[in-house]
């Protein structure tokens, strides 16, 4: 496969690759590759960071304690109370960095990808790191699976049975919240139900809950056992029935399809191939993995017009940075900060339906951040950018400025960029950047710094192609 | 003759032009020299042309982020339920600066309560939305969107703002500024998204690095539209940056403000209105406000700092002979629970206040009822104007532009301005 084509598959299926293992891969079909990405993934580990246990007897703490301070209270334990509280936000920016630092590193990156992708379908949020955690790992584990089995356990999730009310949903005070965004954006889409319809579902959901273990639970007693019609059809549904109706309609098959098509393939979809694709999609009883393969290696994917055409998320970002030069930070927090100043914060979506991508991620003051983002990572430029605070007291931790730096093997880099002993700023253009970039950058790049010793002109030269505006794009 | 001189002439042209036709003649002239501009910069002067303001008029935004407990900024002080329900945290009745017979403003407020006395202050109760969010990000998307709370848009009310004056090829950021590093999603429009700029002087050198500008004034060499979209905006960027630098010279405000970001950030928007930037919207916002523990000594501060640095900036406009054009809004994403906390504080609520300061003020005190705390919803206040009123009232009698373009729909007026 060409340079461009292999590099195109590593972004959009992962986040790029080192420039060794795409040198490695273009001896390689797209279905051998796949099929390689694929094996990669099938070691799954939990992230297994935050203690249940620890923090459901922090919680009982916790309640304790502000029984404690309703009766006046000591210092001390006024103290103890907010050491406790912050540890649980700073697991949650614990919880987030390793997974940056796994899609930057694990070989099973497909996983890590198509988990970041469901985070933004399956949007929740808690303030409790372990159900964060759960969340997270059901995501993963089911990444590649099937849509069902992922749809049923994220349902589940205490996380999510907390973000979208079906906690407070119960047989005499129904709760609409999951019902409306399961069906409007987590399966049919809009137009594909009635109101009726989501009045009757939340019935049939109604007792979904989870323990003081943070165990799914199923409160009979709660549970609304009356006859529902949903769809049209009359029965005593419960949730697992919804599901099971949900996903025998195509209209999910086409909902799912187009999305995920518009976030690895392209932003303008192909009818006709979405329709195909989702076809096949249902047909699988909805095999991720399949319909992952059908996109990734067909001839259309490697189309000139689906290459370089999606703007990176902030995510993408970080972590391709991350991946493809082999880096990681002196300490965690720029990971966080980079996410809160471009607007893509894991584990803190912005709503429930996720976040908007595209050319939302643009505009004046994150493109120029972008841009410099390279320099201040690499060659120490500093960062006078300051994130936004939200004044949400839990989230505080995010916005700490810290400094940047990474160190990069340049030796290396720098050997694995000369080997060929062609142009070097040609070889760095085709390994950077995915579409063409004009002429005179290219020839100004190389007049700065011919006369540079390596590594270091290769350091340079790197730097400001990174800081070209074809960076932001794979 | 430097591309910055001609755009600054350009941009000052703009403002004393009253014929469009006069302005293309001139600007041709003007480049007889032979100068070699490229051509998106040529489109970008083009679009300035419009870039007439439909009205002269100013308005700034001021959030506070967090959650401000409004009960305790503006305060029932007659109210036996208000005290009852926060025993450690209610301000005694005779610290409160009296308003009228039912609220009073939160001791920390003198300067704001000076501005009051002097009829520059508005102040509207229970403002709100159906279905109120008590999550942070949640309630501010809905106030910087002014979405219903069952839908999510991915564009501001500012945003959209920009949008409508942006007929065909008329769009510029610098409309509307936020003052900061990053910018926020009531800024961000379909077409065009406005500037957020800290500080002109820093922006400037951000772009105007050797290779940065290289790159502003070139042009992608593919047609894909994203790279493309990428380019316009670095243009843009480089170019509103290179006007703020030139216009942000011309009057500097030397008033003395309070410290910390919301002053500094009050006086560079001073310097910009005085300095005559062709900007209808500036935005800044201030956190600290999610007073859960502890709250009495932090709200204060902050509301001290926010009073008196409002009151140097109203002050500050009023010497330079702007404070007629401008008007002021201060809103937070929601008010704070009615009963206090176990922790000295108090959690998140639903229905605040808002308030409005200038000089052309219709109703220039206290609009409306106080809060009823008899009837509240889970322990919430009831809301009774909808927020997008006073956007519809700031948009139609204050920027002239017809605000249901905006807002999606009609909200009763408020008739504030």
């Amino acid at each position: 496969m060409l340079q461009k084509h292999v590099q195109h598959l590593y972004w959009r299926a992962g986040f790029g690759e080192s420039l060794t293992v795409v040198r490695a891969a273009e001896k390689h079909s797209a279905k051998q590759l796949f099929k390689k990405m694929l094996q990669d993934t099938e070691e799954y580990k939990a992230i297994d960071i935050v203690d249940l246990k620890e923090v459901i007897a922090e919680f009982r703490q916790l309640r304790e304690m502000r029984e404690l301070k309703k009766e006046g209270g000591s210092e001390a334990a006024r103290d103890k109370f907010k050491d406790l509280q912050k540890d649980r936000k700073e697991e949650q920016g614990t919880l987030n960095t390793t997974w940056i630092d796994m899609m930057s590193t694990e070989k099973g990156v497909l996983r890590e990808k198509m988990a970041l992708f469901w985070h933004g379908h399956f949007v929740s949020r808690s303030l409790n790191p372990a159900f964060s955690q759960s969340y997270l790992n059901t995501l993963r584990e089911n990444a590649l699976g099937k849509f069902g089995d992922l749809l049923m356990a994220v349902s589940q999730e205490p996380s999510m049975l907390q973000f979208l009310n079906n906690k407070q949903n119960k047989k005499r005070s129904p709760n609409e919240n999951f019902a409306r965004e399961l069906m409007e954006l987590f399966t049919l889409g809009r137009g594909n139900y009635t109101e009726k319809d989501i009045k009757e579902v939340a019935r049939a959901f109604t007792g979904w809950d989870f323990d003081l273990q943070g165990r799914f639970i199923f409160r009979e007693f709660q549970h609304d056992d009356g006859e529902k019609t949903i769809f049209g059809k009359t029965g005593h549904f419960k949730g697992e029935d919804v599901i099971q109706m949900i996903l025998e309609k195509k209209e999910t098959a086409l909902f799912l399809t187009t999305k995920i098509y518009k976030y690895f393939v392209n932003e303008n979809i192909d009818n006709q191939r979405v329709t195909e694709l989702a076809k096949r999609f249902y047909k699988t009883n909805y095999d991720i993995a399949d319909l992952l393969e059908n996109i990734f290696t067909a001839d259309w994917f490697y189309d000139e017009k689906n290459i370089g055409t999606h703007i990176k998320s902030p995510v993408e970002l970080l972590v391709g940075l991350k991946r493809t030069m082999g880096v990681n930070f002196e300490e965690q927090q720029p990971n966080l900060y980079i996410q809160k100043v471009l607007g893509q914060v894991l584990l803190y979506p912005p709503n429930v339906a996720g976040w908007a991508g595209g050319r939302n991620w643009i505009d004046s003051s994150s493109l120029l951040f972008r841009m410099q983002l390279p320099a201040m990572m690499f060659s120490g430029k500093e960062n006078n950018i300051s994130a936004k605070k939200d004044g949400d007291v839990n989230t505080e931790y995010q916005s700490k400025k810290r400094s940047f730096k990474a160190n990069v093997d340049w030796d290396t880099f720098s050997k694995t960029i000369l080997v060929k002993n062609k142009n070097i700023i040609e070889e760095l253009s085709q390994y950077l950047l995915q579409v063409p970039v004009n002429e005179t950058f290219k020839q100004g790049i190389a007049n700065k710094t011919k006369n540079e010793a390596e590594p270091e002109g290769i350091k340079k030269a790197t730097l400001a192609i990174m800081m070209l505006p074809e960076y932001q794009v794979c | 003759m430097s591309y910055s001189l001609i755009l600054s002439l350009t941009h000052s042209l703009i403002r004393i032009m009253t014929s469009r036709r006069t302005f293309i003649k001139k600007s041709a002239l003007a480049t007889v020299g032979g100068m070699m501009i490229p051509n998106f910069l040529k489109a970008f002067e083009r679009q300035n042309l419009g870039a007439i303001q439909t009205s002269e008029k100013v308005l700034v935004i001021i959030q506070l982020s967090g959650g401000n407990d409004g009960l305790n900024t503006v305060v029932p002080y007659r109210n036996d339920i208000y005290y009852k329900s926060r025993p450690s945290i209610a301000i005694p009745s005779e610290k409160v600066l009296k308003l009228n017979d039912d609220l009073g403003l939160n001791p920390a407020m003198e300067s704001l309560r000076s501005l009051y006395d002097n009829g520059l202050v508005s102040v509207i109760n229970n403002v709100g939305y159906p279905n109120p969010d008590r999550s942070h990000f949640r309630s501010m998307d809905i106030w910087q969107t002014a979405s219903e709370s069952t839908e999510y848009l991915n564009t501001g009310w500012i945003g959209r703002y920009l949008d409508a004056n942006c007929a065909g090829i008329n769009c510029i950021p610098y409309r509307a500024l936020e003052i900061d590093d990053t910018l926020s999603l009531s800024m961000k429009g379909e077409k065009v998204k406005a500037l957020a700029v800290q500080d002109p002087e820093k922006l400037y050198k951000q772009v105007s690095g050797e290779f940065m500008s290289k790159i502003a004034k070139n042009t992608s060499v593919n047609d894909h539209d994203n790279v493309a979209y990428l380019y316009k905006t670095l243009a843009e960027t480089a170019s509103s940056a290179e006007f703020l630098h030139t216009r942000a010279k011309i009057y500097k405000s030397t008033s003395q403000y309070p410290q910390g970001e919301l002053g500094q950030r009050l006086k560079t928007i001073s310097g910009l209105i005085v300095s005559g930037m062709p900007t209808s919207v500036y935005y800044v916002s201030i956190s600290g406000f999610d007073t859960h523990f502890n709250q009495v000594n932090q709200q204060e501060r902050l509301l001290k700092n926010y009073a008196d640095s409002v009151n140097v900036f109203v002050n500050d406009l009023k010497q330079n002979n702007r404070f007629n054009d401008v008007a002021i809004m201060t809103f937070s994403e929601f008010g704070r629970r009615v009963k206090q906390n176990a922790s000295g504080g108090t959690d998140h609520g639903t229905a605040n206040n808002v308030f409005l300061i200038g000089e052309n003020l219709k109703r220039p005190k206290v609009l409306n009822e106080a809060p009823n705390l008899t009837d509240l919803d889970d322990g919430d206040l009831k809301f009774s104007v909808d927020f997008r009123q006073i956007y519809a009232s700031l948009l139609q009698d204050w920027l002239k532009i017809n605000d249901k373009m905006i807002l999606g729909k009609n909200f009763e007026s408020l008739s504030l301005l």
